[in-house]
């Protein structure tokens, strides 16, 4: 067991290692001065050197790589040349491992900004989470045991109808309408649980996560009822009726539990995609999470701070496949990990 | 414990008289099962024999109710210890189910649930009719049915998956799960086929062991006319969804009367059989039961429609007959001496060694 989550996370490392060889390689490829970009409006040729020199974009690009898994490992300090750092001792910044980069533009780490940013978008995605699987669970098993019926067609539809809406419209709608006109919930803004509490928190999070949840229900409302009808079909279901069991005990113990195992990973890998930020809802409920730094650093071409979150999710989602296939063994007697 | 014994004192504790099941579907009306009446008793063994979708699963499903209520149509009658259960709600099904009369299925890596531990199976099939009953007690009684049935070290592999057991073992828990309510009905649906020769035969013996110190009833279903010469006291072959011969397995394994049941004797391997023996399979397909044959169901597979008189085996279903073997002993078939054709025709083909002894 332990063996095996070792390899995992080896292997895990060396996939790190190729994401930032091919997030580097893309770097590299985009047409703009990073530099350039990094110093500024109205720089002159000679800042432009120092800014150049400053975050080591004179250096070739296997070195500029190697620097940055060197930071990633031990952290390393801003500005990169020697020379400027013993110019001016004071200005110097350190990003500690697993440093992420530095954005010039905002004279900061990018992972100061990311640790703003995370929270609210984990605090989103985790409320989403638990709305869309109570949901899409319950839902799903709905429609399952009324297969065919019009609970079953009713729930389908319904979904299906909540998904074939832009997310931006249902985001629109909630905050226009819910917020602003019925006055049923108070303009979402995010507040830190340390700040108000776990309830302000949690409303504050209400419409934004439901955003969310209603753009994942209709698929785990479908997933979950095809998972429930498969197990109810086969044989083990049956034994379960022949031994008298009652059929509440039949769907949400022994159909459900067999259903559970592929839900695990939807769900592991849909959270991991979504902690790397959800742009369009964060942008109308104007929530600083990880999506609006993206479109930030877009506009401005902070091309070290795309990098860094680029590789941030890249690295959340590897983490959560590790996670997802570690659980597994637990979830599937049958599946041993060796 | 309560069960509807109470209130039967004789006769045969399985009673199922024309039972009909039907699966209305958007193709037309799939007759599963058509006029079948058996009846089994305590300590007996009833063998019903018969190739895929003759209607012998089906027919027992019917017993349990474990048809969906919405897409099937039952009519006839099933009499468990003198109750008629045809018509019985839901709850008092469930009540039925697993404990006065319980099924031992085919394939246990499929039917035992994958992801419990086989104790927790065991013991929840124990508490569906005992809930008055502590876990611990539920522990003990699911310990001593895995030892009843012979698996070694009962109380440590209490504690492991279905997947960690070896296919015999997996089929004695199997049994285990479905005795361990003392049922007065087993029914259990091939319960050697997913298993090698030497298991199977295990197997059996322990179903047979258990019949004796149970003395419950058992159907068993199979499509092995050896397992059932062996094992059962009654034979019914199914074709097509009826009944097409049934009586004393001894009458049907020597002197059969309906060509069916010559097919699935010809079709036996048998590996001390003479060697001039054939093995000779039965030509054609199981009729489709959405749109049966007319007549006999078994006439366009049967070799010996020329013997009866005109078209009689296509226009017309031959009644369920007394044999001339004994009264107990049906059959459905329009041959006028099928023993005659039996002894001329089959019998030098399948069993030249037979013929001889009787001589």
């Amino acid at each position: 067991m332990w063996a095996y989550v070792v390899r995992r996370c080896l292997v895990g490392v060396a996939l790190i290692m190729a994401l930032t060889l091919i997030t580097f390689a893309l770097f590299f490829a985009s047409p703009v001065d990073p530099a350039r970009f990094a110093c500024g409006k109205n720089c002159s040729a000679e800042q432009r050197d120092v800014t150049r020199a400053a975050l080591g974009y004179d250096k070739p690009f296997v070195v500029q790589w190697a620097g940055y898994l060197k930071g990633l490992a031990v952290g390393r300090d801003f500005p990169l040349d020697a020379e400027q750092r013993a110019a001016a001792p004071d200005q110097v910044t350190h990003c500690a491992a697993p440093c992420l980069g530095y954005s010039h533009l905002d004279s900061k780490t990018v992972n100061e900004m990311v640790a703003d940013a995370l929270p609210i978008t984990a605090s989103l995605a985790i409320v989403a989470l638990v709305m869309w699987l109570i949901g899409g669970v319950l839902f799903g098993i709905l429609a399952a045991i009324h297969q065919g019926s019009l609970i079953d067609r009713g729930v389908v539809g319904g979904t299906l109808v909540i998904y074939a809406f832009p997310s931006f419209a249902i985001a629109v709608f909630l905050l226009q309408y819910v917020a602003v006109k019925w006055g049923i919930v108070p303009l979402p803004r995010y507040t830190e649980i340390a700040d108000g509490g776990l309830w302000a928190w949690f409303s504050n999070l209400l419409l934004p996560a439901l955003t969310l949840a209603l753009l994942y229900l209709a698929g785990y409302v479908r997933m979950t009822r095809a998972f429930v009808l498969e197990s109810l079909s086969e044989d083990y279901i049956r034994t379960a009726k022949a031994k008298g069991l009652k059929s509440r005990t039949v769907v949400f113990k022994h159909a459900l539990r067999a259903a559970l195992t592929p839900l695990v990973t939807m769900t592991g890998l849909d959270f991991a995609s979504l902690l790397g930020g959800a742009i369009i809802t964060e942008r109308v409920f104007t929530y600083h999470g990880l999506g609006m730094l993206t479109v930030d650093a877009n506009n401005s071409s902070d091309l070290a701070v795309l990098v860094g979150i680029v590789l941030l999710a890249g690295m959340i989602v590897i983490i959560a496949n590790i996670v997802v296939d570690v659980l597994y063994a637990y979830i599937d007697p049958r599946v041993k990990v060796a | 414990m309560t069960s509807p014994s109470n209130s039967f004192d004789d006769g045969p504790f399985l009673v199922v008289d024309d039972l009909s099941v039907r699966f209305p579907t958007s193709d037309g009306v799939v007759s599963a099962v058509s006029n079948l009446s058996y009846e089994v008793e305590l300590g007996k063994t009833l063998g019903i024999v018969g190739e895929s979708g003759s209607g012998k699963s089906v027919s027992s499903m019917a017993i349990l109710g474990l048809h969906d209520r919405r897409s099937t149509e039952l009519s006839g009658s099933i009499r468990v210890g003198g109750d008629e259960i045809l018509g019985k709600g839901e709850e008092a099904m469930r009540a039925l189910r697993g404990n006065d009369v319980a099924m031992i299925f085919q394939d246990a890596l499929a039917a035992l649930h994958p992801y419990f531990r086989i104790g927790k199976q065991l013991t929840e099939a124990y508490l569906a009719h005992h809930p008055s009953a502590s876990k611990r007690d539920a522990e003990k009684r699911a310990i001593e049915m895995l030892d009843r049935v012979g698996i070694p070290q009962p109380d440590m592999r209490f504690k492991d998956y279905p997947h960690q057991f070896s296919g015999g073992m997996r089929q004695r828990v199997m049994i285990a799960m479905a005795l361990i309510n003392d049922p007065k009905l087993v029914i259990a649906d091939e319960p050697t086929t997913a298993l090698d020769v030497t298991v199977q035969a295990q197997i059996l013996d322990l179903l047979q062991d258990l019949q004796r110190e149970f003395n419950s009833a058992i159907i068993l279903i199979t499509h092995d006319l050896g397992v059932v010469a062996e094992f059962a006291d009654d034979v019914m072959v199914m074709y097509g969804g009826r009944a097409v011969e049934k009586g004393p397995a001894k009458d049907i394994l020597v002197r059969p009367e309906m060509p069916y049941t010559w097919g699935l004797l010809s079709s036996i391997p048998d590996v001390e059989a003479d060697t001039n023996a054939k093995l000779i399979p039965i030509a054609g397909n199981p009729p489709s039961l959405l749109n049966l044959p007319s007549g006999c169901s078994f006439h366009p597979r049967c070799p010996h429609t020329g013997k009866v008189p005109g078209n009689l085996c296509s226009t017309e279903l031959p009644e369920l007959l007394p044999a001339r073997s004994g009264p107990t002993h049906f059959k459905r078939c329009h041959l006028a001496d099928p023993e005659a054709v039996y002894r001329e025709e089959v019998l030098p083909e399948i069993a030249p060694d037979l013929l001889e002894e009787d001589r």
